[in-house]
């Protein structure tokens, strides 16, 4: 009987050895790590948790710190004030293009495109079926200042439809949960917002694949010499590749984002 | 000139350096604000119509609310004063939640009791037709639960220490309740009351989080000055120097509000 | 029927127990006295309706004010306290805290502003009557004060120590008024005092309490005549030598 106390001791121990063993090895193995922050609009916080996670796992030796999620036009500010991020992805090209203007972020590339659905309340209480219907709803939209917004904006006008929204949410997510908890209507949200919002049903408006939301990221880089600088840039060109490989497409089109061609040829399209 | 005289009652130097410290962390990053400020376009943003539509707004419903809070606020601070400690201590308590809570939670908390969905919200939208959500009434609604406590705190404190003894003497000189109320004790807590107001007006016309859950963000309807800033800002490139514009034009007001609180101090009435 | 006050006041309070009874004839002044923390203030605060019995009852001209399920509230009992402090309303002028007071007992405004007047009048504060408290000096508020209490119209007034935050002189004038205008004005009232002087100008009558209880109680001359303790005796030998009670004078026809 008095075995068992000591036995348990005795596996602690071993246990706790080992631990530190395994620590110490850690520490003797890696090469000196290099860390980089990456700032990511908020609608990409999912498919961007899968990548980290992937990447952390085959690049040991670059530290990947937990991903900053917020409103595009929030990091840009964020950037442009000197926080240390090494990449960018904006959800939308005007607040890449202000990044861009500052001389921090070096060639951007869109790696996504998103486009709007018109969002209702479960069981479609206000009998929304066009766009056309949500004139006399109780509407929300994204503020037209932000990325989702002004794809609202372009889409309803493309519709000819005028709108007076109830409110002009700061980002699609609250317009979401508006339209979830049956305080409006309807809203116009992201496509990819609604894949796992069980609460709300979507309806697809024929011009959707006309107003297309373009993702660009790149890595944000002050042009130091500094060793350390370089090892950083560095380490955030390999994030960069990563989402534009072909497996993070794949990632990407999984979430419910466009390929980014989706938007080359609407450019074409539209010349 | 007035001479100084050491009498032991000055602060020791050592808190000069964290004081000074204290200051900066207030101070500069308002006058960040000023420096930053696009001042060739400042007279245009804070001129253009939205921004006088949003400062409208939030002047009216400010007032609104703060009016709101005194006709309630004021009963329920006499209460107070007046209950035992227990009590008091209680209903204190109470008052206090929203100051804690981040405004957020309120917004949240108003939309789960009066939203389109809520009990409530159902029965006034079957005998009026009115929904509370995304109207100008829910901005007053959401202004209110953040600012009553400081109307009702700042009320309370003067109530409970500053007539006392008054009413004390009032009540032995055979004056009833109500005319000790109206004539006493109201009277000599004006100074705390009208502090008690401005605080709440100033709470009303910064809110922000509670408004934009339960209100929304609607120009000329729900859009107040916080809302058309957070709204400027998140516009990339010119709307950011409005938003500046716009937060300048809020200080003011700010430094205003505490001017006139200054002025009408207990004390500075001499 | 019995007239004037009847009082048999029993308070707990943690480190003893005031019990003590009290009668005094209307129109007549009883005083009060005892070494700090006796009861003293407890017993006046009972008296006025602020502080609640434990045990007893109070009765003012046949009506019990506290007693068992009893408790008239100060504002009810037609009692007037001055205090040490003269607690003037430091938002109205001297003529309105005493108009104040006369509204209180149900006059018109009109009237009140006239009970107002006469009494600025007759104290010689006419020139202070649209000042207010802070302007005046301390002696001039306790005399607005004690024409305050008694333009209430009083049943009974309780003097808790009025004279002593003034300087002697004023201390002396102020009792001169106090005995005069109880005197006028045929009002009752109990006297708390530190001062065998002030007990023997005012009051015909001296009740001694230490420690809750009544060490001593009879004629004031008497009382301070043959001391029962030695707080009574240190009271009677800070009397000046030769000094005369007046209230013989007031009570002789």
């Amino acid at each position: 009987m008095q075995l068992r106390p000591t036995l348990a001791l005795a596996g602690l121990l071993v246990l706790a050895l080992s631990s530190c063993a395994a620590n110490g090895g850690m520490e003797n193995a890696a090469q000196p790590q290099t860390q980089i922050n990456i700032s990511a609009a908020t609608s990409l916080h999912e498919p961007f948790e899968q990548l980290a996670q992937e990447f952390r796992e085959q690049h040991p030796e670059i530290l990947l710190s937990d991903i900053s999620y917020d409103g595009s036009s929030t990091l840009a500010t964020q950037i442009l004030a000197g926080a240390p991020t090494d990449v960018f992805a904006s959800a939308d090209e005007p607040n890449m293009d202000a990044v861009q203007e500052a001389g921090l972020a070096t060639t951007a590339s869109i790696f996504a495109t998103n486009t709007l659905v018109i969002a209702v309340p479960h069981g479609n209480p206000g009998n929304i079926n066009e766009l056309a219907d949500l004139a006399k709803a109780t509407t929300v939209l994204c503020a037209p200042e932000v990325p989702c917004g002004s794809a609202a904006k372009k889409l309803l006008d493309l519709a000819g439809v005028q709108v007076e929204a109830a409110s002009l949410e700061q980002n699609v997510g609250t317009v979401l949960v508006k339209v979830a908890t049956g305080e409006a209507d309807a809203g116009l949200v992201y496509r990819t917002e609604i894949a796992n919002e069980p609460t709300v049903e979507s309806i697809i408006p024929p011009d959707a694949h006309k107003v297309v939301n373009s993702y660009p990221i790149s890595v944000v880089d002050n042009a130091s010499d500094d060793e350390q600088e370089v090892a950083k840039r560095e380490a955030a060109e390999v994030f960069v590749d990563y989402v534009l490989s072909e497996h993070g497409q794949q990632v990407m089109s999984e979430y419910g984002f466009g390929s980014p061609s989706t938007s080359a040829q609407l450019k074409t399209e539209q010349k | 000139m007035t001479a100084q005289v050491d009498v032991g009652t000055r602060a020791p130097s050592l808190v000069l350096l964290p004081a000074v410290l204290a200051v900066a962390l207030l101070v500069l990053p308002l006058m960040a604000l000023l420096t930053q400020a696009s001042w060739s376009t400042l007279w245009a943003d804070v001129t253009s119509p939205q921004a006088l539509q949003a400062l409208g707004l939030s002047l009216r419903t400010g007032l609104l609310a703060t009016v709101l809070c005194t006709l309630l606020g004021v009963p329920l601070a006499l209460l107070i004063a007046r209950s035992s400690p227990h009590v008091a201590q209680v209903l204190r308590a109470l008052v206090a939640v929203p100051l804690v809570l981040p405004p957020m939670v309120g917004g949240v908390a108003l939309l789960l009791l009066f939203g389109r969905t809520s009990g409530i919200g159902q029965l006034l939208e079957q005998l009026w037709g009115f929904t509370l959500p995304f109207s100008t009434a829910a901005v007053v609604m959401a202004q209110m639960f953040v600012a009553l406590p400081f109307l009702v705190l700042t009320v309370e404190g003067t109530l409970r220490t500053s007539g006392a003894a008054y009413e004390q003497t009032a009540a032995t000189l055979g004056a009833g309740r109500w005319m000790v109320l109206t004539r006493i004790s109201l009277p000599l807590a004006a100074p705390g009351l009208l502090a008690g107001m401005i605080l709440c007006f100033a709470r009303a016309l910064g809110e922000f989080g509670a408004t934009a859950l339960f209100a929304g963000n609607a120009p000329g309807r729900t859009q107040t000055m916080p809302l058309a800033i957070y709204t400027a800002f998140n516009g990339a490139g010119a709307g950011r120097e409005s938003a500046v514009a716009l937060s300048l034009l809020l200080l003011a007001a700010a430094v205003l509000v505490l001017v006139c609180l200054r002025a009408w101090r207990p004390g500075a009435l001499k | 029927m019995t007239t004037g006050l009847r009082a048999a006041i029993r308070v707990a309070r943690p480190s003893f127990e005031i019990d003590v009874q009290l009668d005094l004839e209307p129109r007549k002044t009883l005083a009060l006295m005892g070494p700090n923390g006796a009861g003293k203030s407890t017993i006046v605060h009972a008296i006025a309706g602020i502080q609640h019995l434990t045990a007893g009852q109070i009765s003012l001209n046949g009506t019990v004010l506290s007693g068992p399920g009893v408790h008239l509230p100060p504002h009810r009992r037609a009692i007037g306290l001055l205090g040490q402090q003269p607690r003037l309303f430091p938002h109205f002028d001297a003529a309105e805290n005493i108009a104040f007071a006369a509204r209180a007992a149900g006059l018109s405004k009109r009237a009140a502003q006239q009970v107002a007047h006469d009494w600025l009048e007759r104290l010689g504060l006419m020139a202070f009557a649209t000042q207010r408290p802070a302007a005046l000096s301390g002696g001039q508020q306790q005399r607005v004060a004690l024409a305050r209490a008694l333009a209430a119209g009083p049943k009974l007034l309780l003097v808790d120590e009025p004279f002593s935050a003034l300087d002697v002189q004023a201390a002396v004038e102020m009792r001169e008024l106090v005995r005069e205008e109880l005197s006028r004005t045929g009002t009752t009232a109990v006297v708390v005092s530190h001062s065998g002087a002030d007990a023997l100008a005012l009051a015909e009558r001296l009740l001694v309490i230490e420690r809750g209880v009544v060490v001593q109680q009879g004629h004031t001359r008497q009382v301070l005549a043959e001391p029962a303790t030695e707080f009574v005796r240190a009271v009677a030998n800070s009397v000046p030598a030769g000094y005369e009670s007046e209230p013989e004078k007031r009570c002789s026809p």
